[in-house]
């Protein structure tokens, strides 16, 4: 298949089909992945999280700049929510990156959660390995806009960055007891905006009370202005340090294991899922089921043994 | 199971700064069910080529008001042949004098649609392309 050959010398053209593949659960995605796979496991994968409007794409905009000026390739996967009521989505994130439009060496890609929660899509760690199959050191993950739940970034990502800013309220409270525990770095943008001390203060208070047991190093707060190119210099190289001292105590390796096992065990239900379509017709047969179970003419544990018997007799070759 | 998705890149080549048809159609778009990516104003041709490749959209809408159209439009044709993305299909919108339309379409673009096109006249062109608003849930 060309299209393999084409991701793994990272044309542009070839990267981007592969991942409509994998968003449109196309038959050939499973294959083009294992295909991959060999070569994956090189990129740094940053996740790039934080409430609505905090900077999120200014902050990976400048990132990139500095990524470029130092010769080096980069992608972004940015994940936009999809409207539950028509599975239409604007996916704007690339607004504030169009600076790179142009730019052969920087790959964006827009993605829409397509009903997945958590703040990414089902696709999005797939795309994310094409790009490292592609070859580039350096991939952000900008999820949705987080509120307390979405915290699957972390699960895709070596380190997270966790975006803040000013005059949000006592939303760093409410964020504590989820968002907080996800950041590895905490980045106050807007600094020039009233309040950022305030914030930075409250911050390092929340981080006290941090489980000292957890697999990451101290956590670094960096004060930044996407708007003012301020402290993108201070956010690079604490990302840096940070992924140094992860390399250097296992985190990293301790991660990359975990993601491994949650992304094989999501697939695998997935596959699960798909094939209890395939032998007991699940999707049309679940309505005749629930009828019986609302008329108290079966137990729901009883028909639950009852079709995984069915199940296990139709799927047997 | 499939579940194709059509995309859309709604983008606005040329000086002009007036987005308010482009930000219109692409949440009108949205509503039918589309996914659509926003570039924004002022992108270069040579920007909205790669933004489209990248993002592997089905279409391209481009909106102008500044009169620019006879070059910009057929650009982006061209670059994306160039680019090896030439089923990418344009598609246009904005002030366009109607003795302009034979000349952009036999430069690469597929309809031009002027003030006034409802959605649905768009959405019926986009499904007579085999794209017609996505029917399901997530």
């Amino acid at each position: 298949m060309d299209l393999i050959a084409g991701v793994l010398a990272g044309e542009t053209r070839a990267v981007a089909r592969a991942i409509s593949l994998i968003e449109d659960r196309e038959p050939e995605a499973e294959a083009l992945i294992d295909a991959l796979y060999p070569h994956t496991g090189r990129a740094l994968v940053l996740g790039v999280t934080g409430s609505p409007g905090s900077g999120k794409s200014s902050l990976v905009d400048r990132l990139i700049e500095r990524e470029r000026r130092a010769g080096r390739t980069a992608a972004v996967v940015a994940v936009d929510p999809s409207s539950p009521f028509t599975g239409g989505a604007i996916l704007g994130d690339r607004l504030r990156m169009q600076s790179h439009a142009a730019d052969p060496g920087v790959f964006i890609r827009s993605m829409a959660s397509r009903g997945s929660l958590g703040g990414v899509a089902a696709a999005t760690a797939d795309a994310v390995k094409v790009l490292d199959a592609a070859g580039y050191p350096t991939i952000f993950l900008e999820t949705i806009g987080v509120g307390q739940t979405e915290i699957k970034v972390v699960e895709l990502s070596d380190i997270v960055l966790l975006v803040l800013m000013p005059g949000a309220g006592d939303e760093i409270q409410a964020l504590k007891a989820g968002v907080m525990e996800i950041g590895d770095i905490f980045v106050i943008n807007k600094r020039d905006l009233g309040g950022a001390d305030k914030l930075r203060e409250e911050v390092e208070y929340v981080l006290s009370f941090k489980n000292p047991q957890g697999d990451g190093p101290a956590n670094p707060i960096v004060m930044a202005s996407a708007l003012r190119d301020e402290g993108i210099e201070e956010l690079a190289s604490a990302a840096a340090d940070y992924r140094a001292r992860l390399a250097e105590n296992g985190g990293l390796v301790h991660r990359r294991r975990l993601r491994t096992e949650r992304e094989l065990e999501g697939a695998l239900t997935r596959r699960l899922h798909e094939l209890l379509d395939v032998h007991l017709d699940f999707s049309r047969q679940i309505h005749g089921w629930v009828d019986r179970l609302l008329r108290k003419s079966a137990r729901p544990y009883a028909l639950i043994d009852e079709q995984i018997r069915n199940f296990l007799k139709e799927a047997r070759p | 199971m499939p579940t194709k998705k059509t995309r859309i890149l709604i983008a606005k080549p040329g000086l002009d700064g007036h987005d308010r048809g482009a930000k219109f159609i692409a949440r009108a778009l949205r509503d039918e069910g589309y996914e659509v990516i926003y570039s924004g104003i002022r992108q270069t041709p040579e920007a909205i080529a790669r933004t489209a490749i990248q993002e592997d959209v089905d279409f391209i809408g481009l909106s102008l008001l500044s009169g620019a159209h006879r070059e910009l439009f057929p650009r982006v044709a061209e670059l994306l042949r160039q680019g090896g993305a030439e089923e990418i299909k344009i598609i246009a919108g904005g002030i366009i004098p109607e003795e302009d339309i034979p000349f952009l379409k036999d430069h690469g673009i597929l309809a031009v649609f002027g003030p006034g096109t409802s959605i649905k006249e768009i959405v019926d062109f986009l499904a007579s392309q085999g794209h017609p608003p996505y029917q399901g849930k997530d």
